[in-house]
């Protein structure tokens, strides 16, 4: 193996790193959705503990960019392509994070029943994640033209965004004695429109790849 | 209210001001061309070396020229001193104009062009003699005899190549007796010692350690206020680090010639970036 095949196959497993820390947590972002409708107290824990290991996926990517930027002074697409996974790598264990976040909300809510329907809530949720699978295989197949459709799902998250909180909003002055789930659930959508805004950065990241230039999804 | 008023008029005052150059205006002002290459052809023999180069090389800039073994680049900066002209089978056609004048023209004094266009080599090459004869020797080409004045040109070149502090006491000792980061540095002096206006240098630190490097191109970046410097590079770390501008040469051509941030980041030929990142050369 050349020099140069060695440096396409090392950045090729980086890439693979960064597509398995991607799925393990949308998986665990999708945990965090079922035990929060579900009312699963035991799954809320589960996602707590899992983030550990989403942490050191994203910590392990870090570490072999670094080590392979180091050895190999990459310029042009492959510096680019590097910085773009340490980035995009950085975005998704967000995405852990508040995975975590909403977990704790769950936690927090317990058993109590939902004051309001939350199936303005579920959609965001089930979009959220829709749009961050998109993102993942956009990536994959370097689709540029998905990358941008992804930013039209986020103008959608961030109304019905919007349209939650101002609901809650109006909530808290009917039943105020309430107050404590009004704020978890606001926390919640606040946690997933965070989701959406990952993906959309993502997004953000194939283009500047692709391009070499900066562009804005997130209006 | 009324001094709010007085305020409010200072301010509106201010902003009338025209705003002071930035360092962004200043990059937008065009520098002028030093040594401008158009439709340059140049053939060793039967061989096409140098194919419809066209290249403006800009005053007070580095400009690194890149490109595997064989592309031309070493031949291109040997044709803007002329020197390429000692090998006897080399034609060539076309305009390298140097300061608006044509260097291939046959009226150009080659000597003349020669202290305007300075040239350092790959690998340190002064002169058997001391350090202090190595630098004098262009001037006393030149006619100057004073040793006063030749004192003033030795230590102002050994200065401005940043080696003044080695080598100030001991002027007199053999230039071979210095280590090939200081010798290349001497070389760099006695280029100096005649005043150029351009500086080539093929591949200068090729032969070095990594600490001399680091001073010759520390010193490349000094030279560049008072000079304009031609630079053949095989080390693309180097010319990303230190070049202004850079071009790619690739089978005699110029693939590709732009500012270096460019080419180091997004260049715009599949070939350029093919080499810079190593797929071949």
């Amino acid at each position: 193996m050349s020099a140069r095949e060695r440096f396409d196959h090392e950045i090729q497993a980086i890439q693979n790193d960064f597509i398995e820390l991607c799925n393990r947590s949308i998986e665990t972002l999708e945990n965090s959705f079922e035990a929060l409708f579900q009312k699963n107290l035991e799954q809320a824990q589960q996602v707590i503990i899992q983030d550990v290991e989403i942490n050191r996926m994203e910590e392990a990517i870090n570490d072999r960019v670094i080590k392979l930027m180091t050895r190999q002074q990459p310029v042009a697409t492959d510096l680019r392509r590097l910085i773009v996974l340490l980035k995009a790598a950085s975005d998704m264990e967000r995405v852990g994070d508040h995975a975590v976040n909403i977990a704790k909300e769950a936690i927090r809510i317990g058993n109590e029943r939902f004051i309001t329907s939350v199936e303005l809530l579920e959609d965001m949720c089930y979009k959220s994640t829709e749009m961050l699978r998109q993102v993942v295989e956009a990536f994959v197949e370097e689709n540029m033209s998905k990358a941008k459709e992804i930013a039209e799902y986020d103008d959608e998250i961030d109304e019905m965004y919007g349209d939650m909180i101002k609901h809650l909003m109006q909530l808290s002055s009917v039943v105020p004695e309430n107050i404590s789930q009004i704020t978890y659930l606001s926390f919640i959508c606040r946690f997933v429109e965070r989701c959406a805004d990952h993906a959309t950065n993502i997004a953000e990241y194939l283009l500047y790849l692709k391009k070499g230039q900066r562009f804005d999804l997130n209006h | 209210m009324v001094e709010l008023m007085i305020k409010n008029e200072k301010a509106k005052a201010t902003i009338k001001t025209p705003s002071p150059m930035t360092s962004e205006h200043i990059q937008t002002v065009e520098k002028n061309t030093v040594v401008q290459t158009k439709g340059f052809n140049l053939w060793y023999g039967d061989h096409h070396a140098l194919k419809d180069i066209n290249l403006d090389i800009k005053e007070n800039e580095v400009t690194a020229i890149i490109g595997p073994s064989g592309c031309g680049k070493s031949t291109y900066i040997k044709a803007l001193n002329r020197m390429v002209e000692l090998v006897p089978i080399v034609k060539t056609n076309g305009e390298i104009n140097y300061r608006g004048r044509n260097i291939l023209d046959p009226s150009y004094e080659v000597e003349e062009l020669r202290t305007k266009v300075g040239m350092v080599f790959q690998k340190p090459n002064p002169f058997p003699k001391s350090i202090y004869d190595n630098i004098a020797y262009g001037p006393r080409i030149h006619g100057i005899k004073n040793k006063k004045i030749l004192d003033e040109i030795v230590e102002k070149s050994l200065r401005g190549a940043a080696i003044w502090d080695e080598v100030k006491d001991r002027l007199n000792q053999n230039a071979y007796g210095l280590s090939g980061g200081q010798q290349q540095r001497i070389c760099i002096a006695r280029c100096l010692a005649i005043e150029p206006d351009v500086i080539l240098m093929d591949e200068p630190t090729s032969a070095l350690d990594p600490i001399s490097t680091l001073k010759v191109e520390e010193l490349v970046q000094e030279l560049k206020d008072n000079y304009s410097i031609i630079i053949v590079t095989h080390n693309m770390q180097q010319a990303a680090r230190i070049s202004d501008k850079t071009a790619f040469f690739l089978n005699g051509e110029v693939v590709e010639f732009d500012q270096t941030d460019k080419i180091f980041s997004t260049p715009r030929d599949k070939r350029t970036e093919d080499y810079i990142s190593g797929r071949f050369g």
